[in-house]
């Protein structure tokens, strides 16, 4: 489990992977599965309703992290199958590819959990997710106005962030 | 240290069908793997709805912490799945190879029964062949 150097924004952002407006939408889950936040950019496709969709977006995170912790194959020590892991517990994943979407993934240690949806072709986006959750921190977590727990509504995360997405992917 | 850790092929409705183990830590047990399997597909068949473009075929690559899983799925819909180490290249023209020796070897094989567990001692000796021509290749690198 990676440890966030202080709550400072990195001075400068990491270098962008891929250049043009490659990224699909954004979900920001707390450790109970509440959809603090979704951001969409590019989506022509809806299949469910917007409840609906989140809900199987954190069922499908819940379970493949079960499924990654228990098909660990270099540690002998798993428990079993299932079993809820606190954040940082057991071996978890950090994106997934299909032939339409990459969806890259990361989790706090307070079970925050950060999901960016992007071109399938777009490079490693861990360092970018930490960025994001900086900007999080300072301007959700910093802000007076904010209830723990609430969907977020802070205008000024939500332009910094269509900023930065765009600039990444 | 093994390139490729396990390898998995979980027939149309989620079952497993053959699973075989390359030397990773604390292996699964038989009612383990069969979970796992069928965890799989049906996280294969969700991620095909959460997509936001049309034409999604389900997931190819799962980068996890400490390893790689690649997922092919044949036209039928029977599923092969590698467990390797990160990073490992040409998993896809494995699993190709893979999937052409089932067909050689399961599928023309008169006694197997479809979507039954494949228990066919030429196609257990032509994957072992294959697995270990993988890792030479590998170690020639």
């Amino acid at each position: 489990m990676q440890f966030f150097g202080g709550s400072e924004i990195s001075p400068s952002p990491p270098a962008p992977t891929v250049s043009g407006n490659n990224a699909h939408m954004m979900y920001v889950f707390n450790r109970n599965g509440v959809c603090l936040l979704y951001r969409e950019w590019n989506r022509p496709l809806h299949t469910l309703s917007a409840q609906q969709d989140h809900k199987l977006m954190f069922g499908l995170l819940f379970s493949l992290k079960s499924l990654t912790a228990k098909m660990d194959p270099t540690s002998a020590e798993k428990g079993n199958l299932g079993v809820p892991q606190l954040p940082g517990q057991g071996c978890s994943f950090h994106s997934f590819r299909t032939n339409t979407y990459k969806l890259s993934f990361m989790e706090s240690p307070s079970g925050i959990k950060i999901i960016l949806v992007t071109h399938p072709r777009t490079g490693d986006l861990r360092e970018s997710l930490k960025y994001i959750y900086n900007l999080y921190v300072e301007y959700v977590v910093k802000n007076p106005l904010y209830n723990p727990g609430t969907p977020i509504r802070c205008e000024l995360f939500n332009t910094t962030l269509d900023q930065y997405v765009r600039s990444i992917a | 240290m093994a390139a490729i850790y396990s390898l998995y092929i979980i027939n149309k409705s989620g079952g497993l069908i053959f699973y075989k183990d390359y030397g990773s830590a604390g292996r699964m047990d038989t009612n383990d793997s069969l979970r796992v399997a069928s965890l799989w597909h049906s996280m294969h068949a969700i991620s095909q709805q959460l997509s936001p473009t049309t034409g999604c075929s389900g997931i190819e690559l799962l980068e996890a912490d400490t390893f790689d899983l690649h997922c092919f799925q044949s036209l039928t819909g029977t599923k092969f799945f590698v467990v390797c180490e990160p990073g490992t290249h040409h998993m896809e023209s494995l699993l190709k190879y893979i999937y052409e020796l089932y067909t050689d070897y399961v599928l023309k094989n008169p006694f197997y029964e479809m979507e039954m567990p494949i228990r066919c001692e030429l196609f257990d000796i032509n994957l072992s062949q294959a697995v270990q021509k993988d890792r030479v290749a590998l170690l020639g690198r």
